[in-house]
């Protein structure tokens, strides 16, 4: 499965495609099951960075674990949590808090 | 040190409206990304893997208090109260927003700071010996001349798209502190028979995927030849370096397969075009500079050894940190400090907004209003007077800054790593900080000695690893991380590059593994005097390997 991911371009923020719009946490990103869904992913992908709302676009590798979208390359898993030496910084600091 | 003249002010102003205004355009989408791209680099903005990352120069490593404390604002107001100290003697932000980088760099100006050239393929920040100006081994202070070619080299229209990035280092000791020879090119400030100041030049070295030491091509350049033969070696490798391939672009590569005689040869003659025309430097403009420069006025404090002394037997703590993180001036009556950014278990390099504000009440208060940042990721005071050395260390306790492991195997470099880079295979810092906890013991670091230990978590080796005592380069195989591990690697006067021990180490298996490396050097060394680094020249890896990898060989 393939989930897009990218930057916010004003504030360099990681964002996943989700819902119609880009959500600030990965958990329920838009998944493609199939080569026709990565395209369409991949289209939106192109046209954000195109209309200047996100740089830096990916589809990256993801699986669902408990009905929870997760990455999963550790870089992704990063980018998705924040830094493993901080918890109190990055998407892990809004979720715990 | 260095003050800004009007020319300066008005460049890094013209240069913080400019950059201003292009963020504006992009964020309004007049520019695209790959038109912003360029421009953003230029100033020494990143997108990294949570967001932007603002690298900004800190020239030679030298700083006051203000600007220090100007950087614990900026690391409270914009980005998440704390600030990284680099390996290029610089510092980033991981969280600015690109909306605010102009206020960002508008503040910077004010105290006479920018984040020009630290990225593109330019020449860098030009790094220094964090105890210059202090050190009681140097010839002179290099400083002068870091500032001389940071004018010289800032937005030079000739080598503003070089084939890659190019960065320099001095220093004016014997002793090599400042990493020379790893450098694209490394000058030593030194003197001749004559008793002249110049320079041997080294050209070639570097890290990153292939690791060079460089090539000395001049054993004395007088000082007033600084310029043209800086000028001569970048115009040899502006038109021959190769720019077909990124990972063969550094000089390096032009050194090793043009040949260090054919190399010289060439520079040497473009120098001789050169050397006699408008770029020799005037003897009154390097005092000039020179007088920036002015150690300060550092009144005689016989009163300091008595006061050592006596505290010395009143504090344990006091006298470790001494031992480690104190070392002599060329005035008897001072001292030069080390700042451990290395606590027991914490990010290597990383100060928070209030540290930062603290060692600039410090630095103003006991040590001239001067601090360095080394190479090494610690923060210097480069003159206390020894009768303050005391009160100096209270305040480090107060706020945390105290940690006595200067040069011992938790004073670690680390890069960022897969934490925060978005080059990077594997993390850097998690690695750090197991090793720095599993050695925690002061006592148990000071047995063992000195001892570099380096990380990088990609074959970019910003973590220097290649010249570690011990290095290790994290990589990313078959999805998981792994740890790779060299020997024998030192980035002083007598500069090598380390050796691969063996297989790598997963995560887990790292922190054992360089406790047994430790194990064995400790059974192996002739006596305590014998450091890491002179016991691995001495035996080489073998013993390293058996304890190691013996277990391994018999199980197979």
């Amino acid at each position: 499965m393939k989930i897009l991911t990218a930057n916010r371009l004003s504030d360099g923020i990681a964002v996943w495609y989700a819902d119609g719009g880009w959500a600030e946490t990965v958990d329920h990103a838009d998944l493609a099951h199939d080569k026709a869904a990565e395209d369409r992913l991949e289209a939106i992908g192109t046209k954000a960075y195109a209309d200047n709302e996100v740089v830096d676009v990916n589809l990256i590798d993801a699986d669902v674990v408990d009905g929870i979208v997760e990455p999963v390359r550790l870089r992704e898993k990063i980018r998705a949590a924040g830094p493993t030496i901080r918890n109190d910084l990055g998407k892990q600091a809004a979720r715990a808090a | 040190m260095y003050r800004y003249d009007e020319f300066d002010h008005d460049f890094v102003q013209a240069r913080v409206a400019e950059f201003s205004d292009q963020v504006l355009r992009r964020l309004a989408g007049e520019i695209t990304e790959d038109q912003f791209r360029p421009l953003r680099l230029m100033n020494g903005v990143y997108l990294q893997l949570h967001a932007y990352m603002l690298r900004i120069a800190v020239p030679y490593g030298t700083l006051n208090g203000k600007q220090l404390r100007m950087l614990g604002h900026i690391a409270r107001k914009y980005d998440k109260g704390y600030g990284h100290f680099t390996t290029r003697q610089n510092i980033q932000f991981n969280w600015p927003a690109l909306s605010d980088i102009p206020a960002i760099l508008a503040d910077l100006a004010s105290v006479e700071m920018h984040a020009i050239q630290t990225s593109g393929n330019c020449i860098r920040n030009v790094t220094a010996d964090h105890f210059a100006g202090a050190a009681a081994d140097e010839v002179a202070d290099p400083r002068p001349y870091a500032e001389i070619l940071r004018q010289w080299s800032s937005v030079h229209p000739e080598f503003s798209f070089l084939p890659r990035k190019f960065k320099i280092a001095v220093t004016g000791a014997e002793r090599d502190r400042a990493a020379i020879q790893t450098h694209d090119i490394g000058l030593h400030l030194k003197k001749n028979a004559a008793g002249e100041l110049g320079f041997a030049v080294y050209i070639g070295g570097g890290q990153g995927r292939t690791p060079m030491v460089a090539r000395k091509i001049r054993d004395f350049l007088p000082e007033v030849d600084l310029l043209s033969y800086c000028t001569a070696i970048l115009r040899v490798y502006n038109l021959y370096g190769r720019r077909d391939n990124k990972y063969k672009a550094r000089i390096k590569i032009l050194v090793h397969e043009t040949g260090v005689e054919e190399i010289t040869r060439q520079v040497e003659a473009e120098w001789q075009e050169l050397k006699d025309a408008e770029l020799k430097l005037p003897d009154a403009d390097i005092r000039a500079i020179q007088a920036y420069f002015a150690p300060p006025a550092l009144t005689d404090r016989p009163d300091g050894d008595a006061a050592v002394k006596l505290a010395r037997l009143d504090s344990k703590s006091f006298s470790d940190w001494l031992d480690q993180n104190v070392v002599t001036h060329r005035h008897p009556d001072y001292a030069a400090v080390t700042i451990s950014l290395k606590g027991i278990g914490e990010v290597p390099g990383d100060a928070s907004d209030s540290q930062m504000e603290a060692v600039a009440d410090i630095a103003e208060k006991y040590a001239f209003d001067e601090l360095r940042v080394s190479h090494e990721q610690n923060l210097i005071l480069p003159h206390v007077a020894r009768a303050d050395l005391k009160a100096v260390y209270d305040a480090l306790v107060d706020i945390g800054l105290a940690t006595a492991n200067s040069n011992l195997i938790s004073d670690i470099i680390a890069c960022p790593g897969l934490d925060y880079c978005a080059l990077a295979t594997a993390r850097s810092i998690p690695i750090a900080q197991e090793i720095s906890r599993r050695f925690a013991s002061l006592e148990r670091q000071r047995e063992i000695g000195e001892l570099k230990l380096k990380i990088s978590g990609c074959i970019n080796a910003c973590g220097h690893h290649h010249v570690g005592h011990i290095g290790i380069l994290g990589v990313e195989k078959k999805g998981s991380e792994l740890y790779q591990v060299t020997l024998g690697g030192s980035a002083d006067e007598n500069t090598s590059v380390g050796e691969i021990i063996g297989r790598g180490f997963s995560s887990e298996e790292i922190t054992d593994a360089i406790e047994q490396i430790v194990e064995t050097y400790l059974g192996l060394r002739l006596n305590p005097q014998e450091k890491f680094i002179d016991a691995y020249r001495r035996v080489g890896p073998a013993p390293f390997k058996e304890a190691l990898y013996a277990g391994e060989a018999k199980a197979a």
